[in-house]
């Protein structure tokens, strides 16, 4: 990149920083994990709500198999929701980092680093470009894949357990009874919910691969920085 | 205006003793979910309000609607509401034809003008002026609008009415349309009552209500009655305790289907159709669907042709070819992605082997 890319400006992180920065504060890199396992729980248990495990022998009352898959998908759920709503607080208190997650990247400057990054993905360029937060590209990434599509997740989820907490509940009456009126009727929720689902896989794909090849090919750290928080530069050039 | 019997009256005239309509009330005030001392008010009711009248059109539909009213678990609702329907307007079952029976119509209107309910089954198709659906060399289109500009609520028979139904579904030639998405309807209220057909029971019991307290029963977003479509057949199916356990019919007349178990993974509609079946019931309480060994198909769903097949869970995605369905689309996107990450991968590490010769050798 330039050299005019030194900023400060939080929507703009290329950076000609030497050394470590301290990027992600604990409750951000809390959030990750929960959020990751949270996730995980969702989607493995998300698909066997819709197509469920071989039928279990004996008689009922000895089994609740489909009553724990679907607890652990309503809590796990839950702990999405409450996940996201603690990361929009941190947004608010964390460091300017922790704003990234929810900044569209619309500026020129950020078009001009997500065409860089591209052309590094696609063996175009020799180098990536350094960065203290997200790079550009990741950035995009984040914000209609994975913010979109949890937000979607947690409306549509809502408005689906909604109909089995029913009529009165809270659930039903902020979610369910504009969800489904919105979407048509229940089951197109159930589609696109599971659509949904796969829409967060493949941004899991991209985004765990991403990171392990940005850790060993990159100029800077991935994987340990949101273990630590601290990222590394591997080299002092800007 | 002519003095109006009240339905007490027309139920003495057709030779009800005073007991068996104070068993109605009962049975009624059951129905609706109320307390016994509701029972009372029913019959209250019923022997001082003037009866109310209603006009009952047919559009596009197939007469299912009205082949579940006559079939009323309670006989009294049966001949009660039906004599007082076919008094005045049911091309199906009323005696008159022809001009006489249009008659009755413009004389209702003059009548009892913003007084009458008007209930619909069927709809209005629009395409070719309306011409696939013409009732006394008119389109059903012009009836419905002109009878709606002078009732006052209008009840939407089954899911034709109340969403379209087979007429409506993809491509719907002949545009058919639900009547409160009707151009030119009167701005009334509507309660959609749908199901193909309704259940009788929740049928009589809607009119019932509505002669008993004098206002539309509590609708929810989508214009139904809270107290018939405020739960899915889910809630209360009584094979919901193998659903919970996860015991499923893998296939139809399998061991599994034998014993009685959830229908659910042979694709019944059950969690996601709001009707009264698993309370209420047909036939006079002897059985539903998914008591008969079938799962629910949804017909008192919006659209409920147009999402795939009976017996799948998942809706069908006819964007992405005929046959596929959300577990497809999906899966197959993830795979292609999970493919090119792969490739990707490969062509990274070679990048990197390469260019790591190139700095050893320079």
């Amino acid at each position: 990149m330039s050299d005019s890319s030194i900023s400060t400006d939080m929507s703009h992180e290329i950076t000609k920083h030497t050394e470590a920065v301290y990027v992600y504060e604990a409750p951000v890199r809390i959030w990750h994990w929960v959020n990751a396992l949270a996730i995980t729980v969702l989607c493995v248990t998300g698909y066997f709500i819709g197509a469920p495990l071989p039928t279990m022998p004996g008689d009922p009352s000895s089994s609740y198999l489909m009553g724990y898959i679907r607890f652990a998908h309503f809590a796990s759920g839950y702990v999405l929701a409450v996940g996201m709503i603690g990361r929009i607080y941190w947004a608010f208190v964390g460091n300017h980092h922790a704003k990234q997650l929810f900044i569209p990247p619309i500026t020129k400057e950020h078009i001009k680093g997500m065409i860089h990054e591209a052309r590094w993905y696609a063996f175009m360029e020799k180098e990536s470009v350094k960065c203290v937060g997200h790079n550009p590209l990741a950035q995009a990434a984040m914000f209609t894949m994975f913010v979109f599509g949890t937000f979607f997740m947690i409306i549509t989820g809502f408005a689906l357990y909604g109909e089995g907490a029913g009529m009165g509940s809270w659930q039903y009456e902020y979610f369910s009874a504009w969800v489904i009126p919105m979407f048509g009727a229940s089951q197109d929720v159930h589609t696109f919910h599971h659509l949904g689902m796969w829409f967060l896989i493949i941004f899991i794909i991209a985004h765990v691969y991403a990171s392990i090849r940005e850790d060993i090919m990159s100029r800077q750290s991935m994987v340990s920085t949101m273990i630590s928080g601290w990222r590394m530069f591997k080299d002092n050039r800007p | 205006m002519a003095k109006i019997e009240t339905f007490y009256e027309v139920m003495r005239r057709q030779g009800i003793t005073r007991r068996s309509f104070l068993k109605y009330c009962s049975l009624t005030a059951a129905s609706l979910g109320l307390s016994p001392s509701f029972a009372p008010k029913i019959a209250h009711a019923m022997e001082t309000k003037p009866r109310l009248p209603v006009l009952w059109l047919h559009g596009l539909e197939c007469t299912c609607c009205s082949e579940s009213f006559i079939r009323s678990a309670h006989p009294l609702a049966k001949d009660v509401i039906l004599s007082m329907l076919s008094l005045d307007y049911d091309d199906t079952i009323m005696a008159a034809a022809g001009h006489q029976a249009e008659a009755i119509i413009e004389e209702t209107i003059t009548k009892y003008d913003g007084q009458f309910l008007l209930a619909v089954e069927g709809n209005a198709p629009l395409n070719q002026d309306g011409m696939s659906m013409i009732i006394a060399g008119k389109p059903f289109s012009e009836q419905l609008n002109r009878v709606s500009q002078h009732c006052k609520a209008i009840i939407s028979w089954g899911s034709c009415a109340s969403w379209g139904c087979v007429q409506a579904a993809a491509p719907n030639p002949t545009r058919a349309v639900p009547t409160h998405k009707h151009p030119g309807i009167a701005n009334k209220p509507i309660i959609k009552v749908p199901g193909c057909p309704p259940i009788a029971e929740v049928m009589t019991a809607v009119i019932a209500y509505m002669i008993t307290f004098e206002k539309i029963p509590e609708l929810d977003r989508q214009g139904r009655p809270k107290m018939f479509y405020s739960q899915r057949i889910h809630d209360k199916c009584y094979r919901r305790p193998h659903f919970d356990a996860g015991q499923f019919v893998e296939e139809f007349d399998d061991e599994y289907a034998r014993k009685g178990y959830c229908l659910y993974k042979v694709g019944c509609k059950g969690p996601t159709t709001y009707n009264a079946c698993s309370t209420i019931r047909w036939n006079e309480g002897t059985s539903f669907p998914i008591q008969a060994g079938h799962g629910c198909i949804g017909c008192s769903e919006d659209g409920f042709w147009d999402k795939g097949s009976f017996y799948d869970r998942l809706s069908g995605i006819h964007q992405f070819g005929i046959e596929s369905n959300a577990d497809e689309v999906g899966g197959t996107a993830a795979a292609i992605v999970g493919g090119a990450v792969a490739v990707h991968a490969a062509a990274s590490a070679i990048q990197r082997a390469t260019s790591k010769t190139d700095q050893g050798d320079s």
